[in-house]
C-alpha cells in the first residue's frame, strides 16, 4: 500500500498558532499564556542554534548512551515466518525508556530560562523517573504528579524517583491516573509559574509542547532511518509504535513521514477490547475535543465529559492523544490500530522468552501488533518496532495478573 | 439581549459595586440549585456565576473540584444546567446570569447550538476558562449572533499588550484573576490587584470583576475599593458542602449561604459608602 501525500506537508505543521490542521492550539487559562509565549520564543531561538543542538547531542551521546542500537529480532522473526522485525532499542537508554530524550531537551530549556524548579506528570513513572534524573543532574527541585492508582501499580518507579530526590505527589482526584496527574501539574504550574518549568512528558499539552517534544524525540527516527539503510540497504516497509500520548511513536515516525513507501502503525491500548468501552484508544473510538491545552481525539461522553480509561499499562492509560497524531490519522498517513491487554501480555512473555528482551507493557502493545503484521509479510520485507522501554517496572503487575505471589505485599 | 450592559450602567450611576457569587450547577444535587440562586439574590447578589460541571476542571482548587465531582455524580450536564437556569428565570428575569466552564462540553454540543440554548435559557454571558483570545473566534461569532457577552479572564501575568488584545474582543465585563493559582488559593495582594486594575482601565471602559481568593467580607470590601464587582466562589461552595456534610438540610445550607453573601454585600457597601 503506497500513500500519495505531498511530502512537503509535514514541515508545515504546526503553524504559528500551534495547530496541526484543526488540532493542537493553546487552550489554557490566561495565567499560563505568557509562560507559553516565553517558552515558544526561547525554543524558536534555540531550535536551530548550533550551540544548543551540540549541547543536546552531547548529552544524548554521553549521558543517555545514544545512538540506541537497531537490533534484528532474528529468532522471533523466524518463528513468525513472515517479515523481519527490527527493534529500535530505546530500552537501552539511561533510565530505560525513550522518555529521557525529551527530558534532557526540556531540562536544557529550563536551564536557559533560569528556572530552578521543575514539575512533571507521569503515568507509568518512566517520564517521572527521567525528569527526576535530569533534575538531579542539574540540581533542580523536582515535583512529580502521579495518579494514586499509578503510584500503587508502579511502586518501583515511585521509589526510584524518591531516591533521585524528587517529591512524588499522589493525585487523588478524578480517575487517579495520568490525566488527573496532568490536571494537577497544570494547577501547580499556574500557581508557581514564575519559578517553575513544566516538563511535559508527551507530545500533548498546549503549543509549543507537542512540537518541541516531537523534535526532541525525533532522534529515534533519524537514527533508525540511517541504521535501516546501513543494515538492510533500504528503508523499512513499516514502522510500529505504541501510542498513549504518542511521544515514542512521533519520535520514530516523524523523520519517515515524507517517505510515502513506509507504512506506519500506531498501536493504542485496546484494554478489554475496544468494543467493550474499557480501553484507552481515542484514535480508534474517540471524538475530537479540547483537553489539557489542545484539540485532539478524546474519549468523551455525549456531554463532553472525559471518560475513564482502562489499560493494563499505566503509560497508555490516557483519554487523549497528541494533536499531531489526530492530524496524521485524518490525512491518512498513519494507521491507528489497537492491541488488547491480553494480546500485549502475550507479546510481553513471548519477546522476553524468545529474544531475552523484557519490554515495558506499553511497548508490548506495539510488539503484539507487529507480530500480526509480520505474519502477513514476506521475509524480504522488514518492520521497525520502537522498543520504547524496558519492562522491569512492570514485573509486579505481570506477576499479579499471572497469580504469582512474590512476597512483596 | 444581555442584561450585563444595562446592569453595569445602572450600577455605576448609583456608585455601587456588584457582588457575584459562584456556584456549581447541580452541586450536590439539582434540587438545591434554583432555590439557592434565589436566596443569593435575596441576600444581595447582583449577578450569579453558574459553573458548568466538567470532569477535568483544570483551574479549580480542591474545593470547587469537589463541587464539579458531586454535580457530575448526580448527572448534571451543560443541558441540565441550562434547564436549571430556565427554571430560575420563571420567577427572576432581572438578575444577569453568567455561565462559567471549560471548552469541551461546549465543543461537544457545537458553539452554534450552545449559543442558541443559552439565549433561550436566559444566559447573559459566558466565561470559558480555557478559551483564550487565540482560540475563541469560532465561539465568539456565535455568541455575538445571540447578543451574549463573552467575558475574558485577565491574570497577573497578562502583559500590557495582551490586555489590549483581550479588551478589544471582550464584552460584558472583564474578569480579573486576582492571583497566580487556582480558585480558592492563597492570600490576595490587594495593592497588586489595584495596580493591575489601573492598567486594565487604561485599555477599556468595561467593568472589571475580581475573583480568586476573595473569602469574606473584609477581602471583598478591600477589593471593592478598586473593582466594579467581586466574585465569591470557593468560600460559598465550601460553606454549602460543609453544612450538608455535617448533616444539614437544603434549608440550612441555603440559610448559611444567605448569611455569607449578606455579610459580603455589607462589606462591599461599606467600601463604597466611605
Amino acid at each position: 500500500m503506497t500513500i500519495d501525500i505531498n511530502p512537503d506537508l509535514y514541515a508545515q505543521v504546526p503553524d504559528e498558532h500551534g495547530r496541526f490542521g484543526i488540532y493542537g492550539g493553546k487552550f489554557v487559562a490566561e495565567t499560563l499564556m505568557s509562560a507559553l509565549a516565553e517558552l515558544e520564543n526561547l525554543y524558536n531561538d534555540l531550535k536551530d542554534d548550533p550551540a544548543f543542538l551540540r549541547e543536546f547531542d552531547l548529552d544524548l551521546a554521553h549521558y543517555v548512551g545514544r545512538p540506541s542500537p537497531l537490533y534484528e529480532a532474528a529468532r522471533w522473526s523466524d518463528m513468525i515466518g513472515g517479515g523481519r522485525i527490527y527493534l529500535k532499542r530505546e530500552d537501552l537508554n539511561h533510565t530505560g525508556a525513550h522518555k529521557v530524550n525529551n527530558t534532557i531537551g526540556q531540562a536544557l530549556l529550563a536551564k536557559y530560562m533560569g528556572k530552578k524548579r521543575v514539575i512533571a506528570e507521569t503515568g507509568a513513572g518512566q517520564h517521572g523517573v527521567a525528569s527526576a534524573t535530569v533534575a538531579a543532574r542539574l540540581g533542580l527541585e523536582c515535583h512529580v504528579f502521579m495518579g494514586e492508582e499509578d503510584v500503587r501499580r508502579q511502586a518501583l518507579n515511585v521509589y526510584r524517583m524518591k531516591l533521585l530526590g524528587a517529591e512524588v505527589i499522589p493525585v487523588t482526584s478524578g480517575s487517579k491516573t495520568l490525566k488527573d496527574a496532568m490536571n494537577e501539574a497544570l494547577r501547580d504550574w499556574v500557581t508557581n509559574v514564575d519559578n517553575t518549568f513544566y516538563i511535559i512528558g508527551t507530545v500533548a499539552g498546549p503549543h509549543p509542547y507537542p512540537m518541541l517534544v516531537r523534535d526532541f524525540q525525533s532522534v529515534i527516527g533519524r537514527e533508525a532511518r540511517a541504521q535501516s539503510l546501513a543494515m538492510t540497504g533500504k528503508l523499512p516497509d513499516a514502522l510500529v509504535a505504541c501510542v498513549g500520548g504518542g511521544s515514542n511513536a512521533i519520535g520514530l515516525f516523524h523523520p519517515f513521514l515524507s517517505d510515502n513507501e513506509v507504512a506506519m502503525y500506531g498501536v493504542e491500548a485496546g484494554g478489554k477490547g475496544v468494543e467493550t468501552g474499557e480501553h484507552a484508544a481515542p484514535l480508534s473510538a474517540g471524538i475530537p475535543g479540547v483537553l489539557h491545552g489542545n484539540r485532539t481525539y478524546l474519549m468523551q461522553d455525549e456531554n463532553g465529559q472525559i471518560m475513564h480509561t482502562h489499560s493494563v499499562s499505566a503509560g497508555l492509560d490516557y483519554p487523549g492523544v497528541g494533536p499531531e497524531h489526530s492530524w496524521l490519522k485524518d490525512i491518512g498517513r498513519v494507521n491507528y490500530v489497537d492491541a488488547t491487554d491480553t494480546e500485549a501480555l502475550a507479546a510481553f512473555h513471548r519477546v522476553t522468552r524468545v529474544e531475552g528482551i523484557m519490554p515495558a507493557l506499553e511497548t508490548a502493545h506495539a510488539l503484539a501488533y507487529a507480530e500480526k503484521l509480520a505474519a502477513e509479510m514476506i521475509p524480504c520485507q522488514h518492520i521497525i518496532v520502537n522498543l520504547s522501554g524496558r519492562g522491569d517496572k512492570d514485573i509486579l503487575t505481570v506477576a499479579e495478573i499471572d497469580g504469582i505471589d512474590l512476597g512483596t505485599r | 439581549m444581555s442584561r450585563l450592559g444595562p446592569f453595569f450602567g445602572t450600577l455605576r450611576s448609583e456608585n455601587r459595586r456588584a457582588v457575584i457569587p459562584y456556584l456549581v450547577a447541580g452541586d450536590p444535587d439539582e434540587a438545591l440549585t434554583v432555590p439557592l440562586m434565589h436566596s443569593l439574590v435575596e441576600a444581595g447578589a447582583d449577578i450569579i456565576e453558574v459553573g458548568v460541571p466538567f470532569s477535568d476542571p483544570m483551574s479549580e482548587g480542591p474545593t470547587i473540584q469537589k463541587g464539579h465531582e458531586r454535580a457530575l455524580g448526580g448527572g448534571t450536564s451543560l443541558l441540565s444546567t441550562l434547564a436549571l437556569v430556565k427554571q430560575f428565570r420563571e420567577t427572576n428575569t432581572e438578575t444577569p446570569l453568567v455561565l462559567m466552564g471549560y471548552a469541551n462540553p461546549l465543543e461537544r454540543k457545537g458553539y452554534a447550538a450552545v449559543a442558541d440554548a443559552c439565549a433561550e435559557a436566559g444566559i447573559d454571558g459566558l466565561i470559558t476558562v480555557d478559551l483564550p483570545p487565540e482560540e475563541v473566534a469560532a465561539m465568539n461569532a456565535e455568541l455575538q449572533r445571540q447578543n451574549i457577552d463573552n467575558i475574558f479572564l485577565i491574570s497577573p501575568t497578562t502583559g500590557d499588550e495582551r490586555v489590549a488584545t483581550i479588551t478589544a474582543q471582550a464584552s460584558g465585563f472583564i474578569y480579573y484573576v486576582a492571583l497566580k493559582g487556582v480558585t480558592g488559593a492563597g492570600h490576595l495582594d490587594t495593592d497588586a490587584v489595584e495596580a493591575h486594575l489601573a492598567t486594565i482601565r487604561q485599555h477599556t471602559s468595561l467593568p472589571v470583576a475580581v475573583g480568586f481568593g476573595i473569602k469574606d467580607a473584609d477581602t471583598a470590601a478591600t477589593v471593592a475599593g478598586c473593582a466594579d464587582a467581586v466574585v465569591v466562589g470557593s468560600a460559598l461552595v465550601d460553606l454549602v458542602a460543609n453544612d450538608l456534610k455535617s448533616g444539614g438540610s437544603h434549608t440550612s445550607a441555603i440559610s448559611g449561604a444567605h448569611s455569607l453573601i449578606s455579610s459580603i454585600r455589607n462589606g462591599v457597601n461599606l467600601a463604597t459608602s466611605n
